[in-house]
């Protein structure tokens, strides 16, 4: 049985895996994340973030990238 | 002549490519009605002069940014398109690659940073690669010049297959397969480059690391500076030029109206080349032997940060605190530049995405940021005191920057978004592109500086002979005297500041200031209006209302923190 676990972005703990589930923010968003190769489905390592809800880093396809915090809080990732 | 396009993603190594097909006659364009720019050059195919243009970076052809627009209408004015791709990043590259094949111009794809691939642990079948996507694929090591003869007789092949228009979602599905196919990866340990890497963007490590990479730039430049002027520059405009000078000066008789203008005033019997301020004198020893040795040290050290990738991450690092001024990290990038020179600086406001992000950059660099010349001429004159006088002018400039910011922050309307960028692996920088580069920065510094000092030496010779400065001294005497402690004749300086920043420091320079003035002096002079170089940009960035409200802004801001100095110290 396939067990999801949602959690955002923001949350994960460093060094965790997921899958990319689904973007809470709008078209525009959305649009910027997938030009960069986060979409839904990717798998996406969390490499760091700083204190005071700074910009969350993550991996996806070897590539690094840095999401503002508030941006992180609205893609959600699946652990499971 | 026939124009190939260099085409990617930001961060491929695109201009590292560009740098090794074109040769010398390189220039750097504004793209008509903008600020981005572009860089091109010419290459021979066979027998054949082409142009070759560097396009902005561009992830997708659906623009997201300005940058991806300007990309997008370029892609018409191309005859052949040179799509660099990251070898390491096949999925997202290659999205990029099925749009431009869709736009049926031929296409050759240089897989670039070739030789990451093997020790990442990705094996791509090039061949498999080449029959999939119908143009050919040839690696390349843009570094070290691996593959470019090979991509070079490749352009004659260049291919535009018959391929459908696709939705976003049929495009990545494509690029699903294609991967499937071509690209096999194996697992791989972390190297210690990307431990490295990491430990760049956590908090803790993050911190110390950019401490130490800000404190080496800023002592590398100082170094590389200061031996230019004290190995180069110095001894030739002492030995070989002010001799010349002083025969032309007792050729013109020594003194006379047309003789201060071209030679300067004669102190002592001899040429002071800071304060005679002639044509010949002050007009060429300013721009060449103080200022212009900083900004090749600052360059170069800039752009080796810059090719590195050192700068992003030191975004993320500061994104926190940047939020506070209004800014998002990114905002770091253009006041770097500023330290350089103001009007780079105000044009790299354009990778901030809201006008109220970039009113505040723009201003707070405007007002806080010192460019290499007025650095140059700060450390040489209130450096004479003593370092703690230097400390004490960057210190208060610093002290504004925040507190600004943060008022901002706090008044202006809206909020600043959310930094998203792609964080570059660190790379050996090529010395090919990074000097290229330097090029590039040098000439154009040049070609604004030299007509704007060597005028303004006239213009303020002029002014002095007619007397306009007297007036205009005797005018606002009492503001400048009493609020801010300076003599009646700095004000000329202060005048001045609006041609030439360092030139107008240089005018304090003879009125034997002590070292407290001096400090007020140069901060009052760093503060309250930007070189006129610089306004202009500003004005047509961001529009007259806004460098109205940004002036009322700096003149305010000048006189307050100069009083207040004047009170303190």
């Amino acid at each position: 049985m396939y067990n999801q676990k949602l959690i955002a972005l923001a949350r994960m703990q460093p060094g965790e895996t997921g899958m990319v589930a689904q973007f809470l923010g709008g078209r525009g968003m959305a649009n910027r994340l997938s030009a960069l190769g986060i979409r839904p489905g990717k798998r996406v390592t969390k490499v760091s973030s700083m204190l005071m809800r700074g910009p969350v880093t993550i991996e996806v396809d070897r590539v690094q990238i840095a999401i503002g915090f508030g941006m992180a809080n609205k893609v959600i990732v699946d652990l499971g | 002549m026939r124009k190939i396009l260099l085409m990617g993603n930001p961060n491929v190594g695109k201009s590292v490519i560009f740098s090794r097909l074109t040769g010398v006659r390189v220039t750097v364009s504004n793209y008509p009605g903008t600020t981005i720019s572009y860089t091109r050059g010419f290459m021979k195919v066979g027998e054949e002069m082409v142009e070759v243009i560097d396009v902005p970076g561009a992830y997708t052809l659906e623009p997201t940014c300005e940058a991806e627009k300007i990309a997008l209408q370029m892609l018409d004015t191309g005859d052949i398109i040179i799509n660099v791709v990251n070898a390491i990043n096949l999925e997202r590259n290659l999205y990029l690659t099925l749009q431009l094949l869709e736009k049926h111009l031929p296409v050759i794809v240089a897989l670039n940073l070739w030789d990451d691939t093997k020790h990442r642990g990705i094996h791509i079948d090039l061949d498999k690669m080449r029959r999939l996507l119908g143009v050919p694929v040839i690696p390349t090591v843009a570094l070290t010049g691996e593959g470019i003869k090979e991509l070079v007789e490749a352009i004659p092949q260049a291919a535009s297959p018959a391929i459908p228009i696709r939705s976003s979602n049929e495009r990545w599905v494509a690029v699903g397969n294609i991967i499937d196919q071509v690209q096999r990866i194996t697992h791989r340990h972390h190297t210690r480059l990307e431990r490295l890497e990491d430990a760049s963007v956590k908090p803790l490590t993050g911190g110390m690391i950019a401490l130490a990479v800000l404190v080496s730039a800023f002592l590398l430049v100082r170094l590389i500076g200061e031996s230019l002027i004290g190995y180069v520059f110095d001894p030739l405009f002492n030995n070989l030029w002010a001799p010349v000078v002083l025969n032309l000066s007792n050729l013109m008789g020594g003194s006379g109206f047309l003789h201060d203008i071209v030679v300067g005033k004669v102190i002592g019997g001899e040429i002071n080349f800071v304060q005679s301020f002639g044509l010949l004198s002050s007009g060429l020893y300013v721009p060449f032997a103080m200022v212009l040795p900083y900004v090749i040290s600052f360059y170069l050290v800039l752009g080796l940060l810059e090719d590195i990738g050192y700068l992003p991450r030191l975004a993320i690092l500061l994104d926190t605190f940047m939020h506070h001024l209004g800014l998002h990290g990114y905002a770091i990038i253009p006041t770097l530049l500023g330290f350089g020179c103001n009007v780079p600086a105000v044009l790299a406001t354009r990778i901030l995405e809201s006008k109220r992000e970039r009113f505040i950059a723009a201003t707070l660099v405007s007002i806080a940021v010192p460019c290499a010349a007025l650095q140059a001429m700060i450390f040489g004159l209130v450096g004479q005191h003593g370092g703690q006088y230097v400390a004490i002018v960057y210190g208060t400039l610093f002290i504004v920057w925040i507190i600004l910011g943060a008022i901002f922050n706090h008044t202006l309307k809206g909020f600043s978004p959310e930094l998203l960028i792609e964080i570059p692996p660190y790379r050996l920088p090529a010395w090919r592109a990074v000097l290229q580069k330097l090029w590039l920065r040098i000439r154009s510094f040049l070609a604004e500086a030299i007509p704007i000092i060597l005028g303004a030496v006239v213009v303020i010779n002029i002014l002095y002979f007619l007397g306009v400065f007297d007036a205009i001294a005797n005018f606002t005497a009492p503001v400048v005297t009493s609020f801010l402690g300076l003599p009646k004749e700095a004000i000329t300086a202060l005048v001045i500041g609006f041609l030439r920043k360092d030139v107008a420091l240089g005018m304090l320079a003879p009125l034997a200031l002590s070292a407290n003035q001096l400090v007020v002096g140069s901060v009052v002079l760093a503060m309250f209006f930007p070189c006129i170089a610089t306004f202009v940009v500003f004005l047509k960035e961001l529009g007259v209302i806004n460098m109205l409200k940004s002036a009322g802004v700096m003149i305010t801001v000048a006189l307050l923190t100069g009083g207040i100095l004047n009170l303190i110290l």
